[in-house]
């Protein structure tokens, strides 16, 4: 009756154009707002302090004190040096292109294992939230298998895999895809019926409700996930590049041990932290990006 | 919309709980039929029944003559909960009916801009719900159903749980959205003062399992305005009688030993005592 009266006419195209642009600018615009007020928090500092705090008590406790356990141990000055020095004593440092090689073995391998979990991972565990049958199934040798570590996986690898990459490659992706997976499913399951009820009332098709309440419902979890993942990847890297391989930042640890290298031990220990750091903050940049919906700073002043 | 000898129940043997028994009403069309009744009366219950998402145990169910046998596009439900996707912005929740179904069309789009004036959204059509307050939470709920032009708008206890200024704005804005449209409704209340200003007919639940103990018309005049109800005698001598009447629904429960049922009578009998 009423609602045939004249409708205002607007800009249709209007909403279709605000949505598109505000996804990159308004996600540039938080990050720089997130660095200003991170940069006022106290946080970096108490950073810097946690840093220096435990580079002190180790320089202290092993160039200083020289306490029992530890006199076998490099120094921070010695490794330092031995890092960053242009003809280093024991044959790797910033300046030797191998160290690059190493790190770019790992993360490569990490790159591959990863995306295979991820891809793997996240349909498998959609799929295992969603349906109770295939759950019911598959659910009880998952659960079975999860508590191996890979390590324990190590020589069934190298019998099952060609080559040394391949097996390395296996051992990665197993962890990685037990958190995705699992992280995944628990994420459907987390997801309120209410929201299925909503959509269904409203129309949409199984598929649709698929689409757009259970994948964007799960994302959540299937970000902790992703991050648990990567995390539990370079774990198990270092246990895979152990025992096979001939580059790699545990090859490198590995190597060292036997050959007494042991400035080039805690080398390879940083990298990997280092390198470890970036990929999870990587990881985590990326969820945020696609979870907008879940940061309340954007509703700062209105938006016309 | 009409139910018939409507029962429920959950569980089974001796741990059968009867909800709903034996009810039997009629939401007239193009009118506003508020359901009153105390708390844990079975009200939800009947809701989730009249939407299709579980089925009466014994009764019937009718739209325009059909059975209700599932959810349908003929008939919109506002839950008690906010169910609001949380990863859509206020625009895409609102179009996501009309996209379900492959309406993503001008007159649609128009139609949305039409109803986030209407609830007053309009600067507010990209933020998320989490960005958004209760009450425009529950706005933005009320036109992604109204945009699908149901034959039946469902609400259940809609502006529960917001604060009082903000529950009587609501109240204002929605009062509105009604005198506008005039879609046929079926709205489900715990407060007598929204069902007076907002009701063409009330609906008074007996106490669990609930059926229909009265029917109450209230003919004010449209468009009403909240003070006026409190002025207006005939309203006054709606509420009296209504009041009475929970109240003695409610006692039923208290003498049962339930808790929500006493917090419940001493709220109405607070509010006697100062109206
Ligand atoms: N799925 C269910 N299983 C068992 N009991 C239920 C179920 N749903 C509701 N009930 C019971 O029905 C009663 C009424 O609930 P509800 O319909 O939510 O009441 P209202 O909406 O009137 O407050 C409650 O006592 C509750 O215990
Ligand atoms: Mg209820």
């Amino acid at each position: 009756m009423t609602e045939t009266s004249p409708v205002q006419v607007l800009t249709t195209e209007v909403p279709r154009a605000i949505a598109v642009d505000s996804g990159a600018g308004a996600s540039l615009a938080l990050a720089k707002y997130r660095l200003s007020l991170w940069l006022k928090s106290p946080r970096p500092y108490l950073m810097l302090i946690g840093f220096a705090g435990f580079l002190g008590f180790w320089y202290l406790s092993v160039e200083v004190w020289k306490l029992p356990r530890f006199s076998q141990m490099p120094g921070p000055t010695e490794v330092l040096h031995e890092w960053f020095s242009k003809d280093p004593t024991y044959g790797l440092s910033i300046f030797i292109p191998e160290y690059y090689m190493h790190i770019w073995v790992s993360t490569r391998r990490i790159a591959i294992a990863f995306f295979l979990a991820t891809v793997i991972g996240v349909p498998f565990g959609l799929f295992l939230g969603w349906s109770e049958r295939f759950k019911q199934f598959v659910f009880p040798v998952f659960e079975f298998l999860r508590p191996v570590p890979p390590l324990a996986w190590v020589p069934l690898a190298i019998v099952m895999f060609r080559g040394s990459e391949t097996p390395v490659i296996f051992l990665t992706f197993l962890a990685s895809f037990y958190a995705t997976a699992l992280n995944t499913m628990l994420g459907v399951e987390s997801i309120d019926v209410s929201y299925v009820r909503a959509a269904n009332c409203l129309g949409a098709t199984r598929w649709q409700v698929f689409r757009h309440v259970i994948v964007p419902g799960a994302m959540p979890f299937i970000f902790t996930g992703l991050q648990i993942s990567v995390g539990v990847a370079w774990f198990s890297l270092v246990a895979g590049e152990m025992v096979s391989g001939q580059y790699g930042l545990g090859y490198v640890i590995n190597t060292s041990y036997t050959m007494v290298r042991y400035p080039t031990i805690i080398i390879g220990m940083a990298t990997l932290g280092l390198v470890g750091y970036v990929t999870s903050a990587a990881v985590r940049l990326v969820g945020d990006y696609l979870m907008q919906w879940r940061t309340r700073e954007l509703a700062l002043g209105g938006d016309r | 919309m009409v139910a018939t000898n409507v029962s429920k129940s959950y569980g089974a043997g001796e741990f059968t709980k009867q909800v709903v028994q034996n009810c039997s009403f009629t939401i007239e069309s193009g009118k506003l039929t508020v359901m009153i009744g105390p708390s844990g009366c079975g009200k939800s219950t009947l809701i989730r029944l009249l939407a299709g998402f579980e089925r009466a145990s014994s009764g019937t169910i009718t739209i325009g003559g059909k059975p209700v046998t599932g959810p349908g596009l003929d008939r919109m439900v506002v839950f008690q909960e906010s169910a609001l996707f949380p990863w859509m912005s206020t625009y895409d929740n609102i179009m996501f009916g009309p996209r379900a179904r492959g309406e993503d069309t001008p007159e649609m789009r128009s139609f949305a801009e039409l109803l986030l004036q209407k609830v007053g959204l309009d600067g507010f059509r990209r933020k998320y719900p989490s960005q958004l307050s209760g009450g425009m939470q529950r706005r933005a709920e009320l036109a992604r159903s109204m945009i699908n032009k149901p034959d039946v708008m469902i609400l259940d206890e809609p502006f529960r749980g917001l604060d009082a200024m903000t529950k009587r704005l609501m109240q204002e804005y929605y009062a509105n959205l009604y005198e506008e449209f005039r879609r046929t409704t079926f709205f489900v209340t715990t407060d007598i003062d929204e069902a007076i200003y907002l009701a063409d007919r009330i609906l008074i639940m007996t106490n669990i399992p609930t059926q229909v103990r009265t029917v109450i018309d209230v003919d004010l005049p449209r468009p009403r305005h909240i003070e006026d109800i409190t002025e207006n005698d005939a309203a006054n001598a709606i509420k009296m009688k209504a009041l009475g009447l929970l109240h003695e629904e409610a006692m039923k429960s208290f003498a049962g030993g339930s808790k929500a049922a006493a917090d419940f009578i001493d709220a109405y009998s607070r509010r006697m005592v100062k109206g």
